[in-house]
């Protein structure tokens, strides 16, 4: 009951939200968003289960219920938490809190429908990664759209329509190749699958694969699903060449929701990739871990240098997000239990780290109406306490230790070099290391021109300390970041007993 | 069972109360001709279509139609001319839930009219013909109800006397109507010609009777499928529906895309099952009927598409978008060659019945733009939301549920009639093309849809706008259409079972 109480209440909450007056919006948004929260650290302390939830692990705050049966195939509304999901589902609950924090500011016209739709799109996230039945997480999962797009569309920059729309169809082509893919491997099971139950799915995988549809043998149905599912995730991920929607979503959205955006729905689709491609498909996984362990490197390579060229601190932070995301897929395909473990932590860690990276952009950029690195320098002189929260943040970012960056990609490195199934694994992830040599370049570039050296910005209005609410959301993120460095088991327990399962399921 | 015997005629119930409550109309009307007593008339329609809409719901949750000794069976009437079983009272649910919509809806919009009583009297009577032709078992009664459905809903398009597109609108539908009925009209001579029976069964039971006259027998069916184009807006005579709907007042066009089109596809769903079924027909023409409606529905479904993408009206968009729709539930019988034909007829039924809020929904935000002055072209719209986000976020509703996206009540009948066309493919590859094309047309679609989103939510208005008006009428009919679209999804179920019950009354 407890999940659906967290997503009942934010649902409600939007609706409540929605038709409250502009002049309160703001602040009930906050309180309301204060119940999801609170919720999600219960369940993070009540937490009982063990194992992956879709390899008969013990889920926790099950709940199972009959929708519909048609056709031989039942639908049911199925939720359940696991190790894997439950740190991201406390993940989305604080950064929505903290999103609606750092909007106070910025957003000055129709709040009402901006809390609305941000406290919406919690309560379908949390869905996404509670969901374990196919269809129920599909709608959630498209459900997570129409918001962003308002989002992005309505309260977003100058080129905000080009942005929305492209990142609208962007995004939905890639669901709609995902979805066939994924159905046409549920007929292609046959008789053994009689719902779209995620676990009964990843079983059925396990114990023998798909038997052939129309006249396409087994293994040719599974490694084509493979594909079409894996190219529909990767533009979520996104992973290089179909991340050129992010840059666009990232600078025309407002603060808030590139805080959702990098925080959380990029994490839906290496989520979905753990769920789905590296749960349900080991074979295709060690068959094409080359090419995928490929990309993941130019994506963290390409992502880096495309980062080091830009002059908008947005568009650096965006950019740097591809280059993360492609440390999770080099952690996710090197199949061991820190290659996995550390990209889910990274994903955690990322989400923390970007949406701090971008509250201190937005708070800089609310101050001084610029974000170009050309423009400013010496903001340190202006607001001290949140420029330094944001250096820590950006060593946050680069890795440094005791901080979870350091953690999550110690993790990945550790993981991915040894890897038995990755073949030239030890290359790959030297490759990649060389990443982090970038992001500290662009990172500290950035930094020593805006924030260091003598205050200087060409402005007719006085540039004044940031507000305390913001400066305290900052301060509570990086707390958290902080906190998963010092004491990664915190989480990392919890997410090596869900990756296990998946580990031995491999053969490895 | 009953306390005492309830007449078989009165199994009709739901249609004769609508009759009924057109007389009540025309009463006032001989007592009244000038009556302007809006809340008088659209009441007695709305009571009239609900008393309607509860009496279908009540037999059908009694079990009229279905098998078993506590139920009621199928009800025979007039020697088999007429028939009450699950599929008829399934369509009669729609047509009346559409009705009432339409009939509240009204009340604002006909505030200026001098013909209230006529106009309330023939949607009515436009219901009743509806009605009777879902429950209609023999080629006459189907002829008699469709010119019944027909001639008022003529007068209807063209009810506004002194608007030249609403006369212009008339007088085309009238021609093409009339033309399609003459088809109709043959066709029937025809299938008598070589069967020599018009009750459904005894066509069937007469096929081999044919004989030599087979070629006869198959071009009365192609009229048969003529007639039936032009009562779905289906592709070739599809092409009067742009004029018609656009030139009607809207909740017209509400009225006829989404009630009439049901009333044509039950006429279908009924004839070709249960006087042509497939193995008989096809021994006697040599052809197997579905291929037409396999072709029919590619072309309907992409030429709608494409041809709303590129419309510059609202009307015009929603009323190709409608033919587009056309497409997707000729798929019902573009399967019936297959095992899992029922389950996709079902689907499509479903489909219907979404299709009847959402879309009537759609048509009524138009009515309610057309009430407050707003211009016809995407353009006009743009900036509502600020003056009316309510209505506007319902239209956003409607516009998605329109392309099937999730989390609306459009996305599941679509999801249900993809995997079941995919499912029957099995048996028939050609319907992974019909699969194919429906994804890529959703897909397609959702470019037009969200445009009209972008319109109301993300563009600046082109003029300045006084308040808007919040008609009580309209505004009830709106969000009781939005609420449904939504509720639908969580609430699926018993409409699954209805449909699917519906379907297997006259298939298999």
């Amino acid at each position: 009951m407890m999940i659906e109480i967290l997503i009942a209440v934010a649902l409600v909450g939007a609706l409540v939200t929605f038709v409250a007056p502009n002049r309160i919006a703001g602040k009930l948004a906050f309180a309301i968003s204060l119940v999801p929260t609170a919720l999600s650290l219960w369940l993070f302390a009540a937490f009982d289960g063990s194992g992956n939830a879709l390899l008969d692990g013990e889920l926790a705050f099950e709940s199972q219920a009959a929708w519909l049966e048609i056709g031989g195939y039942s639908i049911s509304w199925f939720v359940g938490l696991d190790g894997i999901s439950l740190p991201l589902v406390v993940l989305t609950a604080i950064l929505c809190t903290l999103a609606i924090v750092s909007s106070w500011t910025p957003i000055d016209e129709r709040e009402s429908q901006f809390y609305g739709l941000i406290l919406f799109i919690e309560a379908m996230l949390i869905g996404v990664f509670s969901a374990l039945d196919f269809f129920l997480w599909f709608v959630f999962w498209e459900a997570v759209l129409i918001p962003m797009y308002l989002l992005i569309g309505i309260w977003g920059g100058p080129r905000r329509k080009y942005a929305a729309i492209k990142f609208f169809v962007y995004t939905n082509v890639a669901s709609l190749v995902m979805f066939g893919s994924f159905v046409s491997l549920v007929f292609g099971l046959g008789d053994s699958v009689t719902s779209f139950g995620l676990p009964e799915i990843a079983t059925a995988m396990l114990a023998g694969g798909p038997e052939g549809f129309f006249g396409l043998s087994g293994t040719t149905l599974a490694s084509l699903a493979f594909i079409g599912m894996f190219l529909g995730f990767a533009v979520k991920v996104p992973v290089v060449p179909f991340h050129t929607w992010l840059p666009d979503a990232h600078v025309e959205a407002p603060t808030p929701a590139s805080i959702l955006l990098a925080g959380v729905l990029l994490k839906m689709g290496t989520y979905a990739l753990l769920r789905f491609n590296f749960t349900m498909f080991p074979e295709q996984v060690e068959a094409y871990a080359v090419p995928i362990a490929a990309i993941a490197v130019i994506s963290v390579i390409y992502g880096a240098m495309l980062a080091l060229a830009q002059t908008d601190l947005k568009r650096i932070v965006a950019y740097s997000s591809v280059s993360s995301m492609g440390y999770v897929i080099l952690g996710l395909v090197a199949y061991t239990q820190f290659g996995v473990g550390g990209a889910t932590f990274q994903m955690v860690s990322h989400g923390l780290i970007s949406g701090l990276m971008f509250m201190s952009v937005g708070v800089i950029y609310n101050a001084t109406h610029t974000r170009m690195v050309t423009d400013m320098s010496g903001m340190a002189d202006r607001m001290p306490i949140a420029v330094g929260v944001l250096i820590a943040g950006a060593f946050g970012y680069m890795g440094l230790p005791l901080m979870s960056g350091f953690a999550a990609e110690y993790f990945i490195f550790f993981g991915s070099f040894g890897s038995e199934l990755l073949a030239y694994s030890a290359l790959f992830t030297s490759l990649a290391m060389f990443g982090i040599v970038i992001v500290a370049g662009y990172l500290l570039f950035a930094l020593q021109r805006t924030v260091f050296g003598p205050y200087n910005l060409e402005t007719d209005y006085e540039v004044s300390r940031a507000p305390v609410h913001d400066v305290a959301s900052m301060i509570v993120l990086l707390g958290l970041i902080i906190t998963l460095g010092v004491a990664p088991d915190l989480i990392f327990t919890m997410i090596t007993d869900a990756i296990d399962p998946i580990i031995q399921g491999g053969g490895l | 069972m009953a306390v005492f015997q309830l007449p078989e005629w009165a199994a009709l119930a739901p249609a004769l109360i609508l009759a009924g409550t057109a007389l009540v109309l025309f009463l006032f009307d001989s007592i009244n001709p000038r009556s302007t007593n809006r809340s008088l008339l659209a009441g007695t329609a709305v009571a009239g279509s609900l008393a309607s809409l509860a009496v279908a719901v009540w037999f059908t949750a009694a079990g009229v139609g279905a098998t078993g000794i506590e139920n009621y069976g199928v009800v025979d009437v007039m020697n088999g001319q007429f028939i009450v079983d699950r599929l008829a009272l399934y369509f009669m649910i729609i047509i009346s839930i559409v009705t009432a919509l339409v009939a509240v809806a009204s009340y604002d919009y006909l505030r200026d009219h001098t013909y209230q009583a006529e106009y309330y009297s023939l949607v009515v009577l436009a219901a009743t013909g509806m009605s009777m032709i879902a429950a209609s078992n023999s080629l006459v009664t189907i002829f008699i109800a469709l010119e019944l459905t027909s001639l008022p809903s003529y007068a209807l398009v063209a009810i506004l006397k002194d608007n030249r597109g609403s006369v212009e609108a008339g007088l085309k539908y009238f021609l093409i109507g009339a033309l399609s009925s003459a088809i109709f009209v043959y066709g029937i001579s025809l299938v008598y010609g070589a069967t020599g029976s018009l009750q459904l069964e005894a066509v069937a039971a007469n096929l081999g009777a044919a004989g030599e006259m087979g070629g006869l027998l198959g071009l009365g069916i192609l009229m048969l499928i003529g007639g039936v184009a032009f009562k779905t807006a289906s592709v070739p005579f599809h092409f009067w529906a742009p004029e018609a709907y656009e030139g009607a007042p809207a909740p017209i066009s509400a009225f006829l895309s989404s009630a009439s089109k049901a009333a044509g596809f039950v006429l279908a769903f009924r004839v070709f099952t249960t006087a042509f079924p497939l193995e008989a027909t096809t021994a006697v023409i040599n052809v197997d009927w579905t291929w037409i409606f396999v072709v029919l529905a590619i072309i309907t479904m992409t030429l709608g598409n494409f041809a709303a993408a590129t419309q510059e009206h609202v009307k015009r968009m929603l009323a190709y978008s409608s033919i587009g729709h056309a497409g997707y539930v000729l798929i019902g019988l573009a399967a019936l060659s297959t095992e899992a034909g029922d389950l996709v007829m079902g689907a499509a039924m479903m489909h219907l019945l979404v299709y009847g809020f959402m879309n009537t929904g759609a048509f009524l935000f138009v009515a309610l733009a057309e009430y407050w002055g707003v211009g016809p072209t995407f353009e006009d719209y743009n900036g509502l939301s600020k003056q009316a986000p309510f209505a506007s976020a319902a239209m956003a509703v409607f516009m998605f549920s329109l392309a099937g996206v999730p989390p609306f009540g459009g996305f599941w009948s679509k999801y249900l009639l993809y995997t079941e066309t995919v499912n029957a493919a099995a048996d028939n590859t050609v319907l992974l093309v019909l699969a194919a094309a429906l994804v890529v047309n959703s897909a397609l679609s959702l470019y037009y849809y969200s445009r009209l989103v972008k319109a109301l939510w993300i563009e600046e208005p082109i003029l300045d706008r006084d308040r808007l008006a919040q008609p009580t009428g309209l505004y009830a009919a709106i969000i009781a259409a939005a609420v449904m679209t939504v509720v639908i999804l969580p609430a699926f179920d018993p409409i699954a079972t209805a449909a699917l019950e519906a379907a297997a009354a006259v298939v298999g």
